[in-house]
């Protein structure tokens, strides 16, 4: 993992003394809430329902157990016991008190983390693969690129004040798991029939309001010149992006209005000017430095039998449904990735406790080279465990209720913090996603309906990715009453897709039959083993509609 | 700032969030303000709810909290009123979801 150098260190340690400061003057009544909002906002401070909200950064979702420790520790003593984890990889606390934030980043800072590119029209925390450096088959791990692309954003003067918020994705496999296509730079590592490496740079996809996939304007850059690329796309979206309408402000819309032919032209202009000047060259030694830091653990030459193992899975069904739904081929024999479910039936999407993060924290020092990742799909990762240790773990995991074998299946949603939280939020979408989980709950039942996403959004503003979902559940806002706008058909991945709107939205009491009977039709509709995404894709939407407002 | 005025409102109440730590508190009226609903001060009408905003947001309003707006409330009868928005139902108790927190577990 990377380590901070003493410039990262005082970077953070001075902005947690001026967030002091600027505190002390809004309690004090030095400085107006109008002065203050956008300072507390850059530290990651927003105001929700409840409470003030405090998001935490973790750089492309990589979390070392003393980190995780200290995660479980602030829970416990400057929130209500939890956190929640987020979409982009980062964790939020829902009950933080102002005049306390000031020594809670101080504690963060003690283990190198801090909330800073978590809010604001700024270059956003970088998320990438949550197999990263673990799966096998990748180009290079996106880490590096990411680390490199942290450093170079963070306090980015040019880039501080964006006409919008900014979101960069890395992927460096094939298979994406980071909806690189919807970010305002998706990034895509490749290699050449050469063996060379270069990036794939996609501009200006997003969900919200309007949602877009990505554009391919970038084919295959190289690591030299990525940083000077991804100036130019900055530059460019800095000097175009419409600052008079927030809802048109996104790159997304820029690249829309204008084309992806000039999107295209524009950013190779503003290149080659700066490549011109060659002071954004990556130098090769620094590259190398950095991607040190995420050279594979000492992986112990191992080879199957795996008798532990295979034993376990012989005689332990529940063991055995676990492993065929949670772990992961790893790039190394007689090791596993370990997905951590934070879906439990019923439960809230993303939560974990104060004691299931310390547990968490000693499950990765113990089998995991410390290592955990966090994943845009509000769960967890152990990144490198040996597979006859697989089943120690598991009854670890089954102690502190995380468990739940249901990686990819129905019952692992991904749902904003919805009207229960959100100041935002226009109708509630966890106790939806709750009640879904609790409807398909047996795990036979989600097995044989095989993989589909379900993603829950309250409002509009889509932090659930409901466009995404391959059901995607919206809640809206009917004079004070909550209900649900539902979509089918959407991806995130590598075959990219935006859902289809159904029809007419549904009620609170209406929507989980209303999904359950969606689940019938597409049980009816499919061949053999056809997911149902591609069950979809090939039927479309109508034999869907049709079913669902029969009785309506 | 969201706020849930609705036009046709005939009762509306004051709420805001407290400076120090977040809290949901609510215009009291000479009372000054309060974590509890019930104890809310109610206007009635048009007229009334914009003087009790005005009231609410004295000189140095801004020492002690922040965002504060009207909202609709119903009258439940006896005496009683609700929040009429879900979203204010929320504020008032705490996350559905969650009822060992928020107002609702002090209760």
């Amino acid at each position: 993992m990377y380590r901070y150098d003493e410039f990262d260190h005082q970077m953070v340690q001075d902005r947690v003394e001026q967030f002091r400061d600027q505190v002390n003057r809004r309690i004090s009544g030095e400085i107006t809430e109008d002065a203050f909002k956008p300072l507390r906002l850059m530290n990651g401070v927003y105001l929700q329902l409840h409470a003030y909200m405090l998001r935490v950064a973790i750089p492309y979702g990589t979390l070392s157990g003393s980190q995780m420790r200290k995660l479980a520790h602030i829970a416990r003593e400057y929130d209500r016991g939890y956190g929640h984890f987020t979409t982009r990889q980062n964790i939020q606390y829902n009950w933080p008190s102002l005049d306390r934030i000031p020594d809670l980043l101080n504690e963060l800072a003690e283990v190198e983390m801090h909330a800073i590119q978590t809010s604001g029209n700024c270059i956003r925390n970088v998320t990438s693969d949550q197999y990263a450096g673990a799966i096998a088959n990748e180009v290079e791990d996106p880490r590096i690129i990411s680390e490199v692309i942290r450093q170079w954003s963070t306090f980015h003067p040019e880039f501080s004040f964006l006409p919008r918020k900014f979101k960069i994705a890395v992927t460096g496999h094939e298979n994406d798991r980071a909806a690189i296509r919807f970010h305002d730079i998706g990034i895509v590592i490749k290699q050449n029939d050469q063996g060379e490496v270069g990036y794939e740079v996609h501009v200006g996809g997003g969900l919200g309001r309007t949602p877009f996939i990505a554009k391919k304007i970038g084919d295959f850059v190289p690591a030299e010149k990525l940083l000077a690329y991804l100036e130019a796309v900055m530059r460019v979206y800095n000097m175009l992006g419409r600052r008079d309408n927030s809802y048109k402000a996104r790159i997304k819309i820029l690249v829309h209005e204008i084309g992806e032919a000039e999107m295209r032209r524009l950013v190779e202009e503003e290149f080659t000017k700066i490549d011109a000047r060659d002071v954004l060259s990556l130098p090769h030694a620094e590259l190398n430095r950095i991607a040190a830091y995420f050279a594979p653990p000492a992986f112990e030459v191992l080879s199957a039998p795996f008798e532990i193992f295979e034993a376990a899975k012989a005689s332990n069904s529940a063991f055995a449904d676990w492993v065929e739904n949670n772990v992961v081929e790893h790039r190394q024999e007689g090791y596993a990735i370990v997905n951590i479910s934070l879906k439990p039936i019923g439960g809230i999407p993303g939560d974990a406790t104060d004691v299931q993060m310390d547990a968490l924290a000693d499950m990765a020092a113990n089998y995991s080279f410390d290592e955990i990742r966090v994943t845009h799909q509000q769960n967890l990762v152990l990144p490198h465990v040996r597979q006859e240790d697989l089943p120690a773990l598991f009854v670890q995991l089954q102690e502190t209720e995380l468990a739940t074998p249901n990686i990819g299946l129905i019952s692992d949603q991904i749902a904003c913090p919805g009207l229960d939280y959100c100041n935002l939020a226009n109708a509630r979408s966890i106790p939806i996603a709750q009640e879904i989980s609790t409807r398909f709950e047996d795990l036979k039942q989600q097995s044989n309906i095989g993989d589909l996403s379900i993603k829950i959004s309250g409002c509009i503003n889509a932090c659930g990715h409901h466009h995404i979902g391959n059901i995607g559940i919206l809640g809206v806002d009917k004079k004070g009453t909550e209900f649900y706008q539902l979509s089918l058909g959407g991806s995130h991945d590598e075959n990219a897709a935006l859902g289809d709107i159904t029809g007419p939205a549904f009620t609170s009491e209406q929507v989980v039959g209303a999904v359950e009977n969606i689940v019938d039709s597409y049980l009816q509709l499919r061949t053999d083993d056809e997911p149902f995404i591609d069950t979809y894709r090939r039927v479309g939407m109508a034999p869907f509609k049709e079913r669902l407002y029969a009785n309506v | 700032m969201a706020q849930h005025v609705s036009k046709g409102a005939r009762f509306q109440a004051v709420t805001a969030n407290r400076l120090s730590d977040g809290e949901v508190i609510y215009f009291a009226g000479d009372n000054g303000w309060t974590e509890n609903f019930q104890t809310a001060k109610i206007a009635d009408g048009a007229e009334a709810s914009k003087e009790l905003l005005q009231a609410a947001m004295t000189d140095d309003f801004e020492l002690l909290l922040l965002e504060p707006y009207l909202f609709e409330v119903i009258d439940a009868g006896n005496a009683n009123f609700n929040p009429a928005s879900v979203r204010e139902v929320i504020r008032a108790a705490g996350p559905t979801i969650r009822l060992d927190l928020g107002k609702q577990a002090e209760a």
